[in-house]
């Protein structure tokens, strides 16, 4: 099987540490996930997509900015997956390709805000930064 | 010197297709001692029996190697091939040049050569082979059941009706076990406690066993046929031979906030207690960690009232000790615990329950009295959702739950869901399930009657998280078919928990040296072939104990152990392993290193006398390998600081003649 995305489906896999052929299927991780009406690919799609090699869909979604890093599938799933850390290698894979920072220390005055704790900025950070 | 035959066999392609085994007879025909050399297709079949016999005959061999499988597989075969042509069968050698040869070997050179060097070291070994006899030991006439479950029970009855002794050891004060806790079962949906009841009758009244119930194993030694078994009789402060199990005393106890464990602890029982109606011995027993009298000398409320004057407060453990022909574990299964699973909010509200909690919120005898009702308020509840394989098919590293399937859990589910549809037609039950696995007969069509018929929401997902809010609980999962995160306001959740082993397995096995895989399941002398008797002689599985199992498949099993335990029962001795270690008097110093490192405890001293050269008498302590209890494992040869002792049929010198012909 030649796929394009099959040299980008084996470096998310080494990035990430995740073995999706690991996943039963059960979908827990979608059953858990807080932010899974913001996702247009949940957790357990990401683990099968990853995959099957069908990477590509994902890499074009907002889910991958989407998810909140909350860990609560890396918790929870019976099969030691982490969806996380796959959806994590995945956007890894956008921002590299692209080459774009979508966010500079400039920006995080603006952002000063009472209401929000300062690990959300420095995971914004992780996320949204080369 | 020997005169030996070699025998390679082709096993069709299974050694032939790595092995060239035209080859490997050719180069073995010039070994020191090989008279005879041929290979065949199938040499178990008959036709290879019987090249096997004729060549014994027509080239007088003393000594055979076969060429083939693991002797696991056909030793004892050709050894009754060497003996029905007039050989001793400890005169027959197996080269294992499949599973060790050609099984692991791709290449064809390499695999003839490996076979070369095996056939080999297997002559080599034949050339120092002596013939041996077996010895006889005889056959205590009696079985131990350990448990008094389903397993135990069927088990001692199909033994006991063949016409030998049982006896039950059973920890809690009733036998019955899980079953008798159950509620329904599956497909037929009989009442458990209807089909159990009779059976647990039948135990009681039957004249060949004998119930030891409130009792533990304590020690075992001995061997196969002749098993010394100590059973420690906990104390139940009840003569059992007086009280009548009118009940009284239970219904009088001041002390009424004991948690009830036959109800796994939703309602409470007194500090004196008969478990269920049913129970059988139908005897009261007193729980020391809660009765005042025992605790501190002020009540003795139940001894006024009981009229058969069966309270004893200074009753003590007592231990029996009896002989035992064979040994059958039943030790059966428990629900895992729910404790570390903190996103199902168990410990948090008390209408997150397991299945067995809704066995007894469904029984008739449980603290509901048969209807459902959430245990934190009474209520009746309307939305149920069943989660199934909580703790079971976890990642073999999870520290939560158990890598197998639970094997039970889809078809009691199907069964509660089922049931509840069909008394309160008023809820709505929701079930989310992984796969649902239905292997069995009639057990497909069951799942199918409580979609269909029933109208019980089957959803494909796992839930994610149980939060209580107010007096609901909201459960949120995800449904992947509909590709839907669902949100639901359920008023009970039910956990289908995994099962594991009973606790008190691990220290049995250890006892019965029989061995366990790494769930603490009993482990069968052959998955396929021989799966009701454990690699120790004399000790035989029944039930969960060996792995999760429902009613009918334990009640088969059950069966089966009994059936092996009657074949070993029925015989007056049993030959023995006449591989078994022997000292050599002469060369012992009577250090006791052997004795130390013996498992079977096979090794006693005695003091013998010596003459001298000079004609005085000297006594010495030497060491005597008592062969009944030998299991010639070898461990004693390893650690004699004086080479004195040996093993029949695998002499120290047989070993290193084998090594060196792999090292030629």
């Amino acid at each position: 099987m030649s796929n394009p995305m099959e040299n980008v489906r084996e470096e998310i896999i080494r990035r990430s540490g995740v073995d999706p052929k690991k996943c039963m299927r059960c979908g827990k991780c979608s059953g858990t996930c807080p932010a899974y009406d913001e996702m247009e690919y949940h957790p357990h799609q990401f683990v099968y997509m990853v995959e099957s090699g069908d990477i590509e869909p994902l890499m074009k979604s907002e889910s991958v900015y989407r998810c909140l890093t909350c860990f609560a599938c890396v918790e929870r799933c019976p099969r030691g997956v982490e969806p996380a850390k796959l959806i994590e290698a995945v956007r890894l894979e956008v921002i590299r390709a692209s080459g774009a920072n979508h966010m500079t220390p400039d920006h995080v005055p603006a952002l000063l805000d009472d209401e929000i704790p300062q690990q959300a900025l420095v995971s914004a950070f992780r996320k949204y930064t080369k | 010197m020997q005169r030996i035959g070699v025998f390679v066999c082709w096993c069709g392609s299974n050694i032939a297709g790595t092995v060239d085994v035209q080859a490997v007879s050719e180069a073995l025909k010039t070994e020191p001692g090989v008279v005879f050399s041929t290979n065949y297709q199938y040499m178990c079949s008959q036709a290879g029996q019987d090249i096997i016999k004729n060549a014994i005959a027509e080239h007088k061999l003393t000594g055979i190697v076969v060429c083939s499988c693991s002797p696991r597989m056909h030793e004892a075969t050709f050894r009754k091939t060497a003996a029905a042509a007039g050989l001793n069968p400890y005169m027959v050698e197996i080269a294992n040049i499949r599973e060790q040869c050609s099984w692991v070997h791709k290449d064809m050179p390499i695999g003839t050569e490996k076979a070369i060097i095996l056939g080999r070291a297997a002559i080599a070994k034949v050339n120092l082979n002596t013939p041996l006899t077996p010895g006889e030991s005889p056959v205590t006439k009696r079985a131990l059941v350990i448990g008094g479950g389903i397993a135990g029970i069927q088990t001692a009855l199909d033994i006991a009706d063949a016409g030998f002794e049982v006896d039950i050891v059973e920890k809690k004060p009733t036998i019955g076990g899980k079953m008798a806790q159950l509620d329904k079962t599956f497909p037929t949906l009989d009442c458990a406690a209807c089909i159990l009841t009779p059976k647990m009758v039948d135990v009681a009244q039957h004249e060949k066993i004998r119930i030891f119930s409130y009792s533990e194993v304590e020690a075992v030694s001995g061997f196969v046929g002749n098993f010394d078994v100590k059973i420690k009789k906990k104390a139940r402060f009840v003569d059992e031979t007086k009280c009548t199990g009118c009940g009284l005393c239970t219904e009088k106890c001041p002390q009424k906030k004991v948690p009830n464990e036959f109800n796994l602890g939703m309602d409470n029982r007194r500090a004196v207690y008969i478990p269920f109606a049913q129970a059988v011995p139908k005897v009261a027993t007193i729980d020391a960690d809660y009765c005042s009298m025992l605790k501190n000398g002020k009540c003795g409320v139940c001894a006024k009232v009981c009229t058969a004057g069966a309270i004893d407060y200074k009753q003590q453990d007592q231990t029996i000790e009896e002989k035992y022909g064979a040994i059958v574990v039943a030790t059966g299964f428990n629900p895992i615990s729910m404790d570390k699973f903190d996103e199902y909010a168990y410990s948090q509200s008390k209408d997150v329950i397991t299945s067995l909690e809704f066995e007894r919120l469904t029984n008739a005898a449980g603290p509901t009295a048969g209807k459902l009702l959430r245990p934190s308020d009474g209520k009746h509840p309307h939305t149920i959702v069943f989660v199934q394989c909580v703790g079971s098919r976890c990642d073999s590293c999870s520290e939560k739950g158990k890598e197998y399937c639970s094997k039970i859990c889809c078809m009691y589910t199907a069964k509660h869901a089922m049931l509840t549809r069909d008394k309160y037609p008023d809820t709505e039950v929701y079930v989310f399930y992984i796969d649902v696995r239905t292997p069995g007969k009639a057990f497909d069509e069951f799942y199918r009657r409580a979609v269909e018929e029933y109208g019980v929401h089957y959803i494909k997902g796992m839930v994610g998280k149980v939060a209580p809010e107010g007096d609901k609980l909201m459960v949120r999962a995800s449904d992947l078919l509909a590709n839907k995160q669902l949100n639901i306001e359920a008023d009970l959740v039910v956990l289908a928990a995994a099962i594991e082993p009973d606790k008190s397995a691990r220290p049995l096995a250890t006892m019965l040296t029989a061995s366990m895989d790494t769930n603490d399941f009993f482990t069968e002398a052959h998955p396929k072939l021989r799966p009701v008797e454990s690699p120790t002689a004399g000790v035989f599985l029944s039930g969960a104990c060996q792995g999760p199992k429902d009613i009918p498949e334990t009640v088969s099993q059950a069966g089966a152990a009994a059936a092996k335990v009657i074949g070993l029962l029925a015989k007056d001795k049993l030959t023995g392993n006449p591989c078994v270690a022997s000292s050599d008097e002469l060369m012992c110093n009577g250090c006791s290193s052997c004795a130390n490192v013996c498992p079977y405890g096979a090794i006693t001293y005695e003091n013998k006398e010596f003459r001298m050269p000079d004609r005085t008498v000297a006594i010495r302590r030497v060491a005597k390998v008592n062969p009944a209890v030998c299991q010639g494992c070898g461990a004693c040869t390893v650690a004699c600081p004086s080479g004195a002792m040996d093993l029949k049929g695998f002499a120290s010198s047989q070993i290193i003649a084998e090594v060196d012909a792999i090292c030629r």
